[in-house]
């Protein structure tokens, strides 16, 4: 067997095994790691079409950063225990999703059959491209010559997202809230962001005693000491 | 590329590149054996202690001892915890920091030019495990990735401290990557590649990316190391006065002792990753008179050794010299002073590149660009303070109650 094929079955068993995890596995930290591996097992699957910048990128960007985020989020809300799913809030979601999800895997099926034999995209690059330079370097001179311009409208666009979220989670500079003459201040002001009144709260004892205080308080009650 | 790799790969190439992974290995497992007992006795040293000195002469067995304790200790695992991610998370931290090392050109004669070749059993190779063209990128992912390990052993303990541990790693690794990858990128400048021997073999000569960036890239990544290691003034994720020990507050016997690992090698391997960013790696001068054997392999490995060695010294002084940061402090360090001035520096090397290459005067550039970048950080600066001010006027009560103090931001 080629090494080619052999990385490939063990990448897309990964990225498969991976993918079966994020959908059925039951408690949302499992989902993401689940999503990480499918995550690396596509980052070996560009390393065998030799886009190594994609790979890396796919690595440092997707597992490093955006999953990461999601775990944070998970474990510092406290939702990281098992998840309610009797009460669906889009009961259309779960058809759109079938529907959705048998007509890729028909596409797909068509595609490789239609296709030909090779799995490792055989008919779309069978070598690297005439010069040698790195992919990198092409990428590069590509994206500032032949899209510069959708790149720099990308850049906008990222930009434009900075800095709303900057401004939805700024907090002007002022004399803090004496905690110890308002306990309920912060955990008020937070946890109202987050949490819906009609819940029961964070089930999880990590939220600490905060978000306890929190649910018995008004946020009438808040005050500055200034 | 790895010239060993090019073409046809015989069964030759496949024992070399055996016998590189096998070789790294063992030095990187002595080197962190070593570096325990270097980083003990010095700071005992500093604090006018005598240190381990039972274990072998100046007793550099002790870490070989203290590592056959934890392997006998009895392995615990709290009621609360999740198994699987409890058992997985100390090789998540483990398995990056031996991987990164992989990447590291160790030897080589890299003088005159020379891009660091040498012949083994009559095969041309590098002297490192791996030269992939994403090179420097595949450390940045590592790092990335050892996040996981530190952040899923805290939550999977099911214990607050830990849980409070690992959400403040999350958090400040998180942080630190951007201004680390920005001082990477002003290195990526001037070396034109990202394949790490091409990186060293681009200082050849003396000229160092330490120069060559002027030295402010080389501060911010040697700050953001040392909060991407969690190591001492950074090390808020195992506060012990504050977390007892912090996300390895639940684990014992021989998941600790990997945690424990992964904690040295992630120095060794850092500090290497710096050799090799701004300190040329194992390029030095070689005199033309010396054999092949000592230009490819003693004399390189010797500099690549010592430069090492600087850095090995630096993070263990940072630790005996500085106290720790308050976690607010941490964040606006990195966020509000790290990030901005790396760049800015990026901007500014930027404009003196384009200079150099299209032959206009490099300093005059350079510090054209530097008054347009600081005077847009002074219009930036200026317009968030006045917007500050009239949100704080218009509506002060609400203002506070809404969006709370700065006290909960110190909270974690």
């Amino acid at each position: 067997m080629r090494v080619e094929m052999f990385t490939f079955l063990i990448a897309g068993a990964i990225v498969l095994g991976g993918a079966l995890g994020v959908v059925l596995l039951r408690n949302p930290v499992h989902n993401a790691l689940s999503l990480v591996a499918t995550l690396f097992g596509v980052a070996v699957l560009f390393v065998i079409q030799e886009a190594y910048f994609l790979a890396a990128i796919q690595v440092i960007v997707y597992a490093g950063a955006i999953v990461i985020l999601f775990l944070f989020v998970i474990m510092f809300l406290g939702v990281d225990r098992i998840e309610a799913t009797e009460r669906d809030p889009l009961p259309a979601q779960r058809v759109v999703g079938v529907v959705a999800g048998l007509g890729i895997l028909v596409l797909s099926i068509v595609i490789l059959l239609a296709g030909g034999g090779e799995p490792t995209g055989q008919r779309s690059a069978t070598a690297p491209l005439s010069d040698q330079a790195p992919d990198i370097d092409r990428l590069g001179k590509v994206l500032f010559t032949d899209y510069v311009f959708a790149f720099e409208v990308t850049a906008v666009l990222l930009t434009v997202a900075v800095v709303g979220a900057v401004v939805l989670s700024r907090r002007p500079k002022g004399d803090p809230i004496d905690l110890d003459e308002f306990p309920d201040g912060p955990a008020v002001a937070h946890l109202s962001l987050f949490v819906d009144p009609d819940d029961e709260g964070p089930a999880d004892d990590t939220a600490d005693a905060e978000s306890a205080d929190a649910e018995s308080a008004d946020a009438d009650d808040v005050e500055v000491t200034s | 590329m790895d010239p060993l790799l090019s073409g046809d790969i015989g069964l030759a190439a496949v024992l070399i590149v055996l016998l590189k992974v096998v070789v790294a290995f063992t030095v990187l497992m002595l080197g962190v054996m070593a570096m325990v007992w270097f980083e003990r006795k010095l700071i005992a040293d500093m604090q006018n202690r005598i240190g381990p000195n039972r274990a072998g002469p100046f007793g550099i067995l002790q870490t070989l001892a203290d590592g056959l304790k934890l392997m006998f200790k009895e392995d615990l695992e709290p009621e609360r915890s999740d198994p699987f991610v409890f058992k997985l998370a100390p090789f998540l931290a483990l398995i990056p920091a031996f991987l990164v090392f992989a990447v590291i050109p160790v030897a080589g004669n890299f003088s005159d030019g020379a891009d660091g070749v040498v012949t083994m059993f009559g095969h041309e190779t590098f002297m490192q495990v791996a030269d992939p063209q994403m090179g420097i990128l595949f450390v940045l992912a590592m790092s990335s990735v050892a996040v996981y390990g530190v952040m899923l052993a805290g939550w999977s303990s099911g214990s607050k401290y830990p849980l409070l541990g690992s959400v403040r790693a999350s958090a400040q690794m998180v942080s630190y990557e951007a201004s680390l990858g920005l001082s990477v990128a002003a290195v990526l400048l001037f070396s034109g590649t990202l394949s790490t021997n091409g990186i060293v073999a681009g200082q050849s000569g003396g000229q160092w990316n330490l120069w060559m960036t002027a030295l402010v890239p080389f501060v911010i990544f040697i700050v953001s190391a040392t909060a991407e290691l969690n190591r001492p003034p950074f090390d808020l994720v195992e506060a012990e006065q504050e977390l007892v020990g912090g996300f390895h507050t639940e684990y014992s016997s021989f998941r600790f002792a990997l945690f424990f690992l992964a904690e040295f090698l992630n120095t060794v391997t850092m500090s290497a990753v710096i050799v090799t960013l701004f300190l040329g790696g194992p390029s030095g001068p070689i005199p033309d008179w010396a054999p092949g054997w000592a230009s490819d392999f003693v004399l390189p490995l010797i500099y690549f050794f010592a430069k090492l060695l600087i850095f090995l010294f630096m993070f263990v002084w940072f630790r005996a010299t500085l106290p720790r940061f308050r976690y607010d402090q941490l964040m606006d360090l990195g966020w509000k002073f790290l990030i901005p001035l790396s760049l800015g520096w990026f901007l500014i090397l930027t404009s003196v590149k384009v200079a150099i290459d299209i032959g206009w005067n490099p300093v005059l550039t350079g510090a054209v660009t530097a008054a347009v970048v600081a005077l847009g950080g002074l219009m930036l600066r200026s317009a968030v303070r006045t917007a500050a001010a009239r949100h704080q006027a218009a509506d002060p009560l609400t203002d506070q109650a809404i969006l709370g103090s700065d006290a909960g931001g110190g909270g974690l």
